[in-house]
């Protein structure tokens, strides 16, 4: 398999991430966009695995893990959010400002 | 360990200790069981004296040299400073031992008739075996810090036993002053003890005394220091000049008190000090002038003031000041066996005086709590012609009256002329030493004098107490009077523990501390006196005592004497004696008033308030308000805020380590 063209997608993934992270105000999105991120990652290490060992498949499998995890606990803190402010606009979240 | 019944001795001082946990215990469950407490606080004294004298023969059979020291426990080893918590059994310090825990049980039987419808009485008995097993660490601690260790604690226990009755302020500021007055000596006590350590490298009697001599340059600044700033210590503790004004305000405690702590034995600290010091004091001569000028001067001014003392009490304390100065006139001098003999003898009836006082006052107290009076019962104008009530008490007190006044062959005769017959000794030599002489003489007649006006004022003559109370004068039960008739033999006939030979005695005691005294008294000129001199010094002193006697009975009119509540006002010389030569007043406007000013004024407005509170404690506090209000900004509470620094962070960390 190409190299190159695997990286080259992998970043242009994760920095759709980033982007979308940085500019979009529902939570959700934003969420989303994170997992991106993730996957771009996931993606580099499977392409990288094939020079330098299995380690890199087996690390997407832990990535894989934490992020369910990591979707369940945080979709999970979406839903109050909403049932609190009726809302999920990160605009609406900075009560730690005063 | 000697394998006989030295071993014995952790006994003494842990046995006062257990009546203190025991005693101090019943204080909080029970403090009614008085029968309980009087057996313990009693009978481990007894117990406690019972081991001491087994310790001494034992300890005298041995005929050793050399002092025995136990090694108990290691106690500060930090480098090449080790000291360990250990026991010394001497010739010194069994003496000593055998004064407290034998004067010391006799008080404590008293007490137990004093102080019987106290509600203290298990606060008291607790303390006073505290008292005891501090005092025994003192004379028993084989070093430096062991023995200030008992110094401390016996410090500690006479500031709780002074204000005993704390509920009224004069007696809790009595207990304070003695505090205060104590810690200046005790400063330099602490200061001596660090340069015998720097100079010595060590703090262990047998090692300091063995290694001073080559140590230190004789005469040198170090070795004057030193021994100066111990006897700073020692006129805090022994209340010499100029730190004697907080003994007669230490009266405030309880008589008994009085008696063991502020007269036989606390006190005598600083003189066993000297004594158990005194290869360094041989070293030293300007130190040893020093202490022999300031007890000779402390003699004579403090029997100066105890003339014109109304409160019973009072002239006691002034003359224990006076008789503690002669024994530093006796140490500073060289004559070591002369200042411990006197210590000894003093022990003994100045316990009975104090102890005599103290049932004086139970039965004047007595009298005037049956009528409901509030008249002073400690003053002498409100007493006279208690003779009549109390026949043994007065006995006793004149025997021990006639003892310290110095007459022959009482016990204080032959210590007090001891003393005296060594300062004219030292007198052939140095000349400063007769003028020390001739204060201990004039302090002898002017304690002959107050004495017997203490006497003549107490007991005879008419009564001055009142009608109605009259009726209510007895002698006290024979728990008090017993402990007294011990004490009034040994006044007697303490003066056989060191006969000199003048009188073909054989000087036991001298003889007996000479394995202690004798490093010291090598390095000091020999001295000898004439037979012939002897008796005229004898003499001289017994004349004195038979003036100061005579003069008090052909000059003083008790018939005359108006009772406390009608007496006109001293005039002239007599009023700067009533009011003890304003030393306390001038103590008072030259430190005590300057320093609360400095206290409040400087260091509690300024200081501690606008420095410390405001610059310090509130600045700090505004300059960080300050600067949470400066970055502020910062959190805006926007998480796309907070996640767009953080990736550029993380793009300018990426390019630091990539570029």
């Amino acid at each position: 398999m190409l190299l190159s063209p695997a990286l080259a997608i992998s970043a242009v993934l994760f920095t759709l991430g980033v982007a979308g992270v940085l500019l979009r105000r529902n939570a959700i999105v934003i969420f989303m966009c994170v997992e991106l991120m993730l996957n771009a990652v996931n993606l580099t290490f499977v392409a990288l695995a094939q020079r330098l060992g299995m380690g890199g498949q087996i690390f997407v499998f832990l990535v894989m893990a934490v992020a369910a995890a990591e979707a369940g606990v945080g979709l999970a803190i979406i839903l109050a959010v909403f049932r609190h402010k009726q809302s999920v606009s990160l605009q609406n979240m900075n009560l730690l400002k005063d | 360990m000697t394998d006989t019944a030295v071993d014995l001795i952790w006994l003494a001082p842990a046995l006062a200790l257990l009546g203190f946990v025991l005693n101090g215990a019943l204080v909080f469950i029970r403090p009614a069981a008085k029968t309980v407490v009087s057996i313990i606080g009693a009978g481990v004294l007894i117990a406690a004296f019972a081991v001491s004298v087994v310790v001494f023969r034992t300890f005298s059979e041995l005929h050793a040299e050399a002092p025995v020291v136990f090694r108990y426990w290691s106690w500060m080893p930090v480098g090449t400073l080790q000291v360990d918590f250990a026991l010394q059994v001497d010739q010194l310090s069994t003496v000593m031992l055998l004064v407290v825990t034998g004067v010391g049980s006799l008080i404590h039987l008293f007490s137990i008739g004093y102080m019987k419808e106290d509600p203290g009485y298990a606060r008291y008995f607790a303390y006073l075996n505290l008292f005891v097993f501090f005092m025994l660490v003192l004379v028993l601690g084989a070093n430096f810090p062991v023995m200030f260790v008992g110094w401390e604690g016996v410090g500690l226990c006479s500031y709780l036993l002074i204000g005993f009755w704390f509920t009224e302020k004069v007696n809790a500021d009595a207990g304070r002053k003695a505090f205060i007055m104590n810690r200046i000596g005790d400063f330099g006590f602490m200061v001596a003890m660090f340069m015998i350590f720097w100079s010595t490298g060590s703090l262990d009697f047998t090692t300091v005394f063995a290694h001073a001599p080559t140590a230190l340059v004789p005469a040198g600044g170090a070795i004057t220091a030193i021994t100066l700033f111990l006897f700073l210590g020692c006129t805090g503790k022994s209340a010499q000049i100029p730190l004697y004004t907080w003994l007669p305000d230490a009266m405030a405690g309880p008589t008994p008190v009085s008696a063991l702590i502020h007269a036989a034995t606390m006190v005598t600290a600083g003189v066993y000090l000297v004594a158990r010091c005194n290869v360094l004091f041989a070293m030293a001569p300007i130190s040893s002038a020093v202490v022999s000028g300031v007890g000779a001067l402390t003699a004579l001014f403090a029997a100066s003031i105890a003339l014109k003392q109304w409160d019973i009490k009072r002239v006691l304390a002034y003359s224990t000041i006076s008789q503690l100065g002669y024994m530093f006139l006796g140490v500073g001098t060289g004559a070591m066996a002369a200042g411990i003999f006197h210590l000894t003898t003093h022990a003994f009836f100045k316990a009975l005086l104090f102890l005599g006082s103290g049932s004086v006052i139970y039965a004047m107290h007595h009298a005037y709590h049956a009528t409901h009076s509030d008249e002073d019962a400690q003053d002498m104008r409100n007493m006279g012609g208690l003779a009549r009530y109390m026949p043994w008490t007065t006995a006793l007190m004149w025997i021990a009256t006639l003892a310290i006044a110095g007459v022959p062959p009482l016990s204080g005769f032959f210590s007090k002329d001891e003393i005296l017959a060594a300062a004219f000794a030292r007198g052939t030599t140095n000349p400063v030493w007769l003028l020390f002489w001739l204060f201990g003489l004039a302090a002898a007649l002017l304690t002959a004098f107050y004495m017997t006006r203490l006497m003549l004022y107490t007991f005879h003559g008419p009564n001055r107490t009142g009608e109605k109370e009259r009726e209510h004068f007895h002698e006290a039960p024979w728990i008090m009077t017993g402990p007294l008739v011990v004490l009034g033999v040994l006044s007697v006939a303490g003066g056989i523990i060191n006969i000199p030979e003048l009188f073909s005695g054989n000087v036991w005691l001298h003889h007996w501390l000479e394995p202690v005294t004798q490093a010291g008294a090598t390095l000091l000129p020999e001295t000898h006196l004439s037979h012939a001199t002897e008796w005229v010094l004898v003499g001289v002193a017994v004349l004195m005592a038979a003036l100061g006697i005579a003069g008090a009975w052909r000059l003083l009119k008790p018939e005359t004497l108006a009772a406390a509540r009608q007496a006109p006002e001293e005039r002239g010389f007599a009023r700067i004696l009533r009011n003890k030569w304003y030393v306390d007043e001038i103590y008072d406007a030259l430190i005590v008033r300057p320093l609360v000013w400095l206290s409040t004024e400087v260091l509690w407005k300024r200081v501690d308030q606008r420095v410390i509170d405001s610059a310090g404690v509130n600045g700090a506090a505004r300059g960080a308000r300050a600067l949470g209000w400066a970055n502020r900004w910062l959190q805006t509470g926007q998480v796309g805020v907070y996640v767009a620094v953080f990736v550029v962070g993380v793009l300018l960390i990426i390019w630091r380590a990539v570029g």
